[in-house]
């Protein structure tokens, strides 16, 4: 019972750190992107929007992990081995982005090494979700094999397919969409910057059709476990919701009703991720490692899930604050 | 993953600290309401700043890395020893939000809330600090499991939580914190008061962080005593490897340096104080400290790095102790912050010394260890990735971690030169 619930918090951090953290690389995305005469306005919009609370957005993947760890040690392991490489490349990216964004922002010196700094940490930020989405990817393809807990299916397996790169690329755009989204809605936002992101939102929301139906095309091949979730009875119904929430966003970004298109973004997101995990369930690894087969000793999971609580109970109220303060109404 | 951490720990140290002196110096601008302390608040809280986003990174580096250089310890451990990082990672997350808070709040926030603020940015620091130091204690010394027939059994995360080398060597770090960041941050500003002695700004700066490293040094002896009196009952081993004591012996001898040679199993050219040693972990000049030939030659750990690391640290830190003495002498007859020629000067020279007594100690605790990773339960060999190539994740991380450390000195240096011209504006 308590993996369940322990397994509920960490997709729980999975999903804040999707629709805060990995919303942060979307900002850098733009801040890449950032064309046309008021090229700069954006990237300063993106500066003040991110600045204040990217530090906090990253504490949740340190969450996710630190649970994996301690409620599922085994799944950890594998995952860690297995997966060595695209977690390392990830850790690069991670470490590359924070440096930069912190440089850019301290290291004043010339427009030249602004510049510079600039350049780094967009493109660490297009890395380093894609890669976050392929690794998500390969723990589904069923091609990481595990016998009397150790890897046998070397370091390359799953990773390299093209259902995993197809999970990146979709990652990629989704948190391009929403950061897009956010900065519409973002209250130190100007209004002709304003225009700007709300166009790049249509846009990239519009590139995510396609690539979903690329996703679930390689899915039939590269992961048929996921395919065979994804064509269940209960599919149809998630998946239309998730393309209702996809609707109500565009509208509202065409509208310009950009609190609400912010609202639906963030549950577009939570559906995806809640899709995933249920095309997934009970699999932390598939086809081998379960949330049953990996959980620690009831023990551990029964303080674990207090402390989670407790640890909840201290965290909601303070980000909560965060936000108000620097995402509220400014008087 | 010893380099990350030997990185890691300086971070750390500061990030912990900084906020306690940016605290203290917001505290007196709101009951003095002088502008010189809240331009010091604001200041370190820069410096804070830094460190804790490059924290945050090298936090989330550490925590993958652990799976990826050790994936087999974590797999027997995390569920025994997952809990402090888990209330690490609440901790962490804390310190976050109050932070930017702090640094972006300045306008938006009442001067107490504010002030406030910074306060939990402080206590989450320490907090988040003593949760990591209790894991590596019960690397140390491993409790609240069984081991029957190879398998671990009947796990007790809030007793592995508690282990008996948690208490000391959480006490040891938090001050050795305090000590090499205060006299870190002094040093900078004795130099600035050097070449101008009538600058307040730097003569507040250098006070508070004086008055935190010079309260924290003595404590630091007390607590250094302690630590050697838990070794000695905990890990024989390290007590011998940490002094050099190849024959087990009543009233042991203390060794200050020496060349230590495991073939002949004896300590060259040492300084040899009688009985010193069984004082030291016994308090009984007659007592029997265990040596190295009690233990197996393949459970020794390197005897000269341990000894000579222990030496460094012990002088690093009574040097720091003999300053921190001179300086409260000076300061109680001043009636004021020393500002004596020598005794800046020589507060300048001791600015890395409670950086190396950290490292130093760091590698006592984990080179003493050696050769286990969990004190007599699994040996480091067995713990790590199957990776074919191993040298070259090690050599991947070691990277990162030189070029955050590059980073983390240079944004500092040029914040520093950046705030120089404001800061001597209130020259008063």
């Amino acid at each position: 019972m308590f993996e369940l619930i322990v397994a509920g918090f960490m997709f729980m951090a999975l999903i804040f750190y999707a629709v805060t953290g990995d919303a942060d690389y979307g900002g850098g995305m733009w801040d890449l992107l950032a064309t046309g005469p008021r090229a700069d306005e954006q990237r300063k919009a993106i500066e003040k929007a991110i600045g204040p609370i990217w530090e906090a957005d990253h504490v949740w993947l340190i969450l996710i992990i630190v649970i994996l760890f301690t409620g599922f040690p085994p799944a950890f392991a594998t995952m860690m081995t297995a997966l060595n490489i695209p977690f390392t490349l990830m850790l690069i990216g991670i470490v590359l982005r924070g440096s930069a964004f912190v440089f850019r922002k301290y290291d004043v010196k010339s427009e030249e090494t602004h510049r510079r700094w600039s350049v780094l940490f967009g493109a660490a930020s297009f890395f380093t979700p894609f890669i976050q989405g392929l690794t998500l990817g390969a723990l589904s393809t069923g091609q990481i094999h595990i016998v009397d807990g150790r890897v046998v299916s070397g370091f390359f397996a799953g990773w390299l397919t093209p259902f995993a790169f197809a999970c990146g690329l979709f990652a990629l755009v989704l948190f391009a969409f929403l950061a897009a989204t956010y900065l519409t809605a973002d209250p130190s936002t100007e209004r002709h910057v304003q225009d700007d992101f709300r166009s790049r939102a249509l846009w990239s929301g519009a590139a995510l059709v396609p690539i979903a139906l690329i996703v679930f095309l390689t899915s039939k091949d590269g992961a048929p476990r996921m395919y065979h979730g994804l064509t269940q009875w209960w599919a149809p119904v998630l998946v239309g919701t998730t393309i209702v929430f996809a609707l109500a966003a565009f509208i509202s970004l065409w509208l310009r009703r950009f609190a609400l298109a912010r609202i639906a973004a963030i549950a577009e997101v939570t559906l995806i991720l809640g899709g995933w995990s249920v095309a997934q369930f009970p699999n932390l690894i598939t086809p081998g490692i379960t949330i049953f087969n990996a959980a620690a000793p009831e023990i551990t999971l029964r303080l674990l899930t207090y402390a989670l609580a407790v640890g909840a109970i201290v965290l909601f109220p303070s980000l909560f604050f965060l936000f108000r303060v620097f995402k509220g109404k400014h008087t | 993953m010893g380099m990350s951490l030997a990185f890691h720990i300086v971070f750390a140290a500061v990030g912990i600290s900084l906020p306690v002196l940016m605290a203290i110096s917001e505290a007196l601008y709101l009951g003095t309401g002088r502008p010189v302390f809240l331009e010091l608040a604001k200041r370190w809280s820069r410096g804070a700043a830094v460190l804790f986003a490059v924290g945050a990174v090298s936090g989330t580096v550490l925590s993958f890395e652990l799976g990826l250089l050790w994936p087999r310890f974590m797999e027997k451990s995390g569920a025994i020893i997952g809990m402090p990082f888990s209330l690490e990672g609440f901790a962490f997350f804390t310190e976050a939000i109050f932070l930017g808070l702090f640094l972006m709040g300045w306008n938006r926030l009442p001067p107490l809330v504010h002030w406030f603020c910074g306060v939990l940015v402080a206590l989450s620091g320490i907090l988040s600090g003593i949760f990591v130091v209790t894991a590596n204690a019960w690397m140390n010394t491993p409790a609240g499991f069984k081991i029957v027939d190879g398998k671990i059994s009947e796990i007790d995360p809030i007793a592995a939580m508690l282990n008996p080398a948690a208490s000391h060597e959480v006490v040891h770090m938090t001050l050795a914190a305090f000590v090499a960041t205060g006299f870190a941050v002094a040093a900078i500003h004795a130099f600035f008061l050097l070449r101008d002695r009538r600058n307040t700004f730097h003569r507040n700066a250098l006070g508070i962080a004086l008055a935190l490293a010079c309260t924290s040094a003595p404590l630091q002896m007390v607590s250094g005593d302690f630590s050697a009196r838990s070794v000695a009952k905990l890990q024989p081993a390290k007590l011998a490897a940490m002094e050099a004591l190849y024959q087990s012996q009543t009233g042991a001898p203390l060794q200050l340096g020496g060349i230590p040679d495991d073939e002949s199993r004896t300590t060259h050219y040492a300084i040899t104080i009688p009985h010193g040693l069984s004082l030291l972990s016994t308090h009984d000049p007659n007592s029997k400290v265990v040596g190295l030939e009690h233990f197996p030659r393949n459970d020794w750990p390197n005897v000269r790095l341990v000894h000579w690391s222990f030496d460094l640290m012990v002088l690093a830190g009574s040097a720091l102790f003999v300053l921190s003495i001179a300086v409260g002498w000076l300061a109680w007859r001043h009636r004021g912050v020393p500002d004596n020629k020598w005794i800046l000067r020589a507060l300048v020279a001791a600015g890395p010394l409670g950086f190396i007594a950290v490292e130093a100690g760091w590698a006592v605790t984990e080179l003493g260890r050696q050769p286990w990773i969990i004190y007599g339960v699994m040996r480091t060999q067995e713990a790590v990735t199957p990776m074919s190539r191993i040298a070259i994740p090690f050599v991947i991380f070691t990277l990162i971690y030189i070029f955050l450390s590059v980073a983390v000195v240079l944004l500092l240096r040029r914040q520093f030169i950046q705030t120089e011209a404001p800061g001597s504006e209130l020259v008063t």
